[in-house]
């Protein structure tokens, strides 16, 4: 697998950094369309009030379509795990939760974005069946989607390396190298030690993934848009994978430290309670930061944006503008400072655990 | 509340998308990618290692040639003072004995010269007495040429020896 002539040609380098800044240029198109969409609706419907806080909630949710611009989405793949069966069919079934799909199974319909089971009326909710939402959704779209590029970034640059044995890096690889060694000399190496070496894949993995969804989470158009890093399933899944990597590699004075610590042994049941506490807070609070920090700067974006819908005028868009862009920039900031802050904490918990010393 | 609440397909979705790419690209990316940047370093650190090597070798066979040229020198400047030495002294050897030869040869010199003029002397005195004994004979000769004369000769001789 060599895709270095395609990634290291100037053209999708340039492609590359357009579309990062371009970034700015389509949150303007964006408010732009969206105010003409709003406007259209309010000729429909009158009465309808634009409330910001639904807006806001539904464009960092997860969901089933994938918004292209204007009233143009793409209906995503809905997998579900019923107690009959596995349910395969498209979103666009639903045309966007006005109507109910009669599967093989039951009949669903999609309430605030869920797949419910439905009565034969297709209104009634049946809250007895058990399904399970296994769906292609935007954020799962968007992941593999992260996965793809970071595969194909990483295997050419691999390939780089391979090619250019004990030569200076070049192109892609010198642009992802300083970030490489970052992770290797600054992150891992003085928090874990000399077993390093072990655990450098999960924190890379960790650290680009985090980043490269972080990043394509800012760009406000179809691929990207979407809220993955945002999410607390996802971040949830990162911290738990750090629990288990912590918990599984820690030794003997790690576990010494938790179920016999230098104190007297009548306190040993609160030790256990508070030590057992910070294993599971610690991986929380990484799970809750990522998580917080990401929502946040899509929710500061968007009701930056919504402002213009809320005053019902174009002129407060540059005021919009300027400061979507003012938090798009510091976004820009988080996006790299998360993705390190998760993968530092990360190695701070496996060299804790993997230390070797008396206390 | 929506927001904080996991969504469980999505967790499923996450996890196993993320141990597969995990696994993808701690195979295909990161063992080279590390493997390569590695061998790397301990080639650069291997080349810096023997440059300063190369560097002490350097230095030290500078060193050792500068030793070299101070003994060399040294040695040249003992050489040159004994030749000079050897040279004066083969000089005023040669004085010396150009002196004694002199001196000899003008003492030899000086002998045959006398032994010559020894040899000239009575050759002249040889001479001198043959030609005055032959002026004297002529002489004689003449003078007792006539009877009278020889007479008067003897008498005379006569008168002189007192008996």
């Amino acid at each position: 697998m060599d895709f270095s002539p395609v990634l290291n040609s100037k053209k999708i380098t340039l492609g590359i950094i357009l579309s990062v800044f371009s970034l700015f240029v389509t949150l303007k198109a964006n408010a732009v369309q969206e105010k003409n969409e709003s406007s259209t609706s309010v000729e429909s419907k009158e009465t309808e009030k634009f409330d910001p806080n639904e807006a806001i909630l539904e464009h960092i949710a997860d969901s089933h379509y994938f918004h292209i611009g204007g009233k143009v989405a793409i209906g995503l793949p809905v997998i579900l795990y019923t107690d009959g069966g596995l349910e395969v069919f498209s979103a666009s079934e639903f045309e966007h939760g006005e109507k109910a799909h009669q599967g093989k199974y039951h009949n669903y319909a999609l309430v605030k974005d869920k797949i419910k089971v439905v009565g034969a009326d297709g209104k009634t909710i049946d809250e007895t069946a058990k399904i399970f939402d296994l769906s292609i959704t935007r954020n799962v779209f968007s992941m593999w989607m992260s996965v793809v590029l970071l595969i194909l970034i990483f295997v050419s640059v691999a390939g780089s390396y391979k090619k250019r044995v004990g030569k200076a890096p070049k192109g892609l690889q010198s642009l992802l190298e300083p970030l490489i060694l970052f992770i290797r000399d600054e992150v891992a190496l003085p928090n874990i030690g000399y077993k390093y070496a072990k655990f450098m894949p999960l924190l890379l993995t960790m650290f680009f993934f985090i980043l490269i969804n972080n990043l394509i989470g800012m760009v406000p158009f179809f691929p990207g848009g979407s809220n993955l890093t945002g999410n607390i399933a996802v971040t949830m899944v990162l911290a738990v994978i750090t629990l288990i990597v912590v918990n599984v590699n820690g030794n003997k004075y790690y576990w010494k430290h938790i179920f016999a610590p230098d104190v007297p042994f009548w306190l040993y049941p609160i030790m256990w309670i508070v030590e057992l506490a910070g294993i599971i807070s610690k991986p929380f609070a990484l799970m809750v930061r990522l998580f917080a920090n990401i929502m946040a700067g899509h929710v500061i974006v968007l009701a930056l944006i919504s402002l213009i819908f809320i005053f019902q005028t174009l002129w407060v868009s540059p005021v919009s503008i300027a400061f979507a862009l003012f938090i798009d920039v510091l976004e820009l900031l988080v996006a790299f400072l998360q993705a390190f802050i998760f993968t530092m904490l990360t190695a701070l918990f496996i060299g804790s655990a993997v230390e070797e010393h008396h206390h | 509340m929506d927001l904080v609440m996991p969504d469980w397909g999505l967790v499923v979705w996450t996890t196993v998308t993320f141990l597969f790419l995990l696994i993808l690209l701690r195979a295909f990316a990161w063992k080279p990618i590390m493997a390569a940047i590695g061998e790397r370093e301990r080639s650069i650190e291997d080349a810096l290692l023997k440059a300063e090597a190369a560097k002490e070798e350097m230095s030290r066979l500078t060193n050792e040639n500068e030793s070299l040229i101070k003994q060399a020198r040294a040695e040249r400047d003992l050489i040159l003072s004994e030749a000079r030495k050897a040279k004066d002294q083969i000089v005023s050897d040669a004085k010396e004995l150009a002196h004694k030869e002199g001196a000899r040869m003008i003492e030899l010199a000086r002998v045959e010269i006398n032994n010559q003029k020894a040899i000239a002397l009575a050759d002249v005195k040889n001479q001198v007495a043959t030609l005055s004994l032959e002026i004297a004979e002529k002489i004689l000769r003449k003078q007792f040429e006539d009877q009278q004369q020889q007479n008067e000769l003897v008498s005379q001789l006569l008168k002189e020896v007192k008996l």
